[in-house]
């Protein structure tokens, strides 16, 4: 039976897509229940405690209620795109994960050009917003959908120069290859020499999955619940995961472009090392996974809504510039072998090439 | 199998690019256009070009089609008024597309095409990088006509940028002015007795 499907291309693939989709929708459930036990702490409250021991049913009910909701279509709303419009959002949040590597063994599609796939499949979850804003024939899901497309449009720019940092960093747009070329433990992570993209791109992120304070698409103060003000049900629960997914897939890029992926931060000391040397690589990577969700959550429940004219003016005017300049440092300090992390010749090899090529 | 999913692909792409000139509404005009600038990323795919794919699909479809909708969302346009010259402009413009293919068959026809003359390249092994050949091209054998180009799209940019700066009276926030606002500024705090000593009058209603 394991030899049958291990021979079988096609069915391991589709295996080991489930078992990236059901942990994943687990962890959307769990991050939900955990959003609101963490804001309801920081808020001295303490959050869901009836569904289940600690609530920890909540999630469960949730996603039950959602799905035996009833879906209403909006009258005069273009119906077809009313309904491809969630799942236009949460194709490119489940496609993106493709490329992952949760270990360094552990990928689906160990392919060359993941940073650039992940940009690529990451830029097209606007348009699930966008369509839902459009189709459903409302004033409010309308003005949320163009904020939102301003928005994402706008930090789309500032995230792909922080991972251009990441790229000319690694000398590899393969993340796997990213990941080892922080090895050395947690100083040698690209968190300290990429510190300025590491902030950018973290902020670009949570910006571009429009969660707060950059959530002016929803905007309940002011534009009701923006882009799914009209959706009910299942649809609105299907923006919902991804929206969620999306968060863990920044969260768990930030932590394998930045943080050492499955990297133990233990590496080079010396009894530490040894000590830990037993966990598994993905333990870490979700460790530090958790530790942005966190930050995530941190975030919603400390700053409130930026105003619209800020969010433009951070993403363009300060973003792109910070980027801009340390794109320039990154990049002279791999050619010069400058400071404590690029003296290795992890680069060299491209010039190698042009010169073999003579 | 790389048959079967380039001709679904190519399939996809042929219906996409027609309805975009056939459908009515702008939206949904643009929409199948993005589809059509997919599939056609899908196609280079096959051609092992994943670097020009996965940029087609990050600048195209992730950035300018967006902006696109944005604009076409906002148009109320009224058909009717559009399609009043259609049969007038049908003999010029299927002039002109016929003149297009006859031109495009000559040049991209089996002549200077077809597989004697350019045979098909022998795949590239699996650590084959499109993404790294292309940058090593680009920087070194085109560095020129790369670094012309890019000159040439930031004059359009500051060109564009300058136009739309010609309104002087448009509203604008100083955010350092914003920032150094101290809360006297905003706020006056007006010291109050809470109970007002009464005077005769309401006394006297009393």
């Amino acid at each position: 039976m394991i030899d049958w499907i291990v021979s079988n291309p096609l069915v391991f693939t589709i295996l080991k897509i489930v078992a990236i989709i059901v942990p994943l929708m687990l962890a959307v459930a769990y991050l939900t229940y955990a959003e609101r036990k963490v804001i309801g702490y920081i808020q001295v409250r303490i959050g869901p405690n009836r569904v289940g021991p600690w609530g920890l049913l909540q999630p469960i009910a949730d996603g039950l209620k959602l799905a035996l909701k009833e879906v209403i279509f909006p009258a005069k709303s273009n119906l077809y795109l009313f309904l491809v419009a969630p799942v236009l959002a949460i194709g490119p949040a489940l496609a993106a994960w493709a490329v992952m590597p949760f270990d360094a063994t552990m990928t689906l599609a160990n392919i060359d050009a993941g940073l650039l796939y992940i940009l690529a499949i990451t830029s097209m979850g606007v348009y699930g917003i966008v369509i839902a804003g459009w189709a459903s024939n409302s004033r409010y899901a309308f003005l949320g959908a163009l904020r939102s497309a301003a928005q994402v449009v706008s930090y789309e720019i500032a995230m792909g120069f922080a991972l251009v940092g990441v790229l000319v960093a690694a000398g590899s747009l393969n993340l796997g290859q990213i990941v080892l070329g922080q090895q050395g433990g947690f100083w040698h992570w690209y968190w300290l020499p990429l510190l300025p993209l590491f902030v950018v791109y973290f902020i670009s992120g949570v910006a571009e999955t429009n969660r707060a304070p950059f959530d002016v698409s929803e905007g309940e103060s002011e534009i009701v619940a923006g882009f799914h003000v009209e959706y009910s049900g299942m649809a609105f629960a299907v923006f919902f995961l991804a929206e969620y997914a999306d968060m863990i897939l920044i969260s768990m890029l930030a932590s394998v472009m930045f943080m050492g992926g499955w990297l133990s931060p233990f590496q080079g000391i010396p009894g530490l090392e040894s000590l830990f040397s037993w966990v598994p690589g993905i333990v870490w990577l979700l460790l530090k996974t958790s530790f942005f969700l966190f930050l995530y959550l941190w975030f919603r429940a400390t700053f409130p809504r930026y105003r619209y004219d800020q969010i433009m003016r951070l993403g363009w005017k300060v973003f792109i510039p910070v980027t801009l300049v340390w794109l320039i440092v990154v990049a002279t300090a791999q050619v010069m072998d400058i400071g404590p992390w690029f003296s290795e010749p992890a680069s060299h090899d491209s010039v190698a090439l042009i010169e073999g090529n003579d | 199998m790389e048959h079967i999913i380039f001709y679904c692909l190519a399939a996809i792409l042929l219906f996409a690019a027609t309805m975009v000139v056939t459908v009515r509404n702008p939206v949904r005009a643009t929409l199948f256009l993005i589809l059509a600038f997919f599939s056609s990323a899908g196609v280079w795919l096959l051609l092992e070009a994943e670097f020009l794919a996965l940029t087609l699909v990050l600048v195209y479809v992730g950035a300018v089609m967006v902006l696109f909708l944005f604009v076409v969302m906002m148009l109320d346009i009224d058909l009717a008024p559009l399609q009043e010259g259609f049969t007038k402009y049908l003999p010029l413009g299927m002039f002109v597309a016929a003149l297009i293919t006859i031109e495009m068959i000559a040049v991209l026809g089996a002549n200077h095409f077809g597989l004697d003359v350019v045979p098909s390249p022998s795949p590239h092994p699996a650590d084959y990088s499109n993404t790294r050949e292309i940058g090593l091209l680009l920087y070194t054998v085109y560095v020129y006509p790369f670094e012309i180009a890019s000159v040439i799209l930031t004059v359009a940019i500051v060109a564009a940028i300058t136009l739309t700066l010609r309104q002087k009276n448009s509203k604008s926030q100083d955010i350092s002015q914003q920032v150094k606002v101290r809360r006297e500024d905003r706020v006056r705090i007006v010291k109050m007795q809470s109970s007002p000593t009464k005077t005769k009058e309401q006394e006297a209603q009393l």
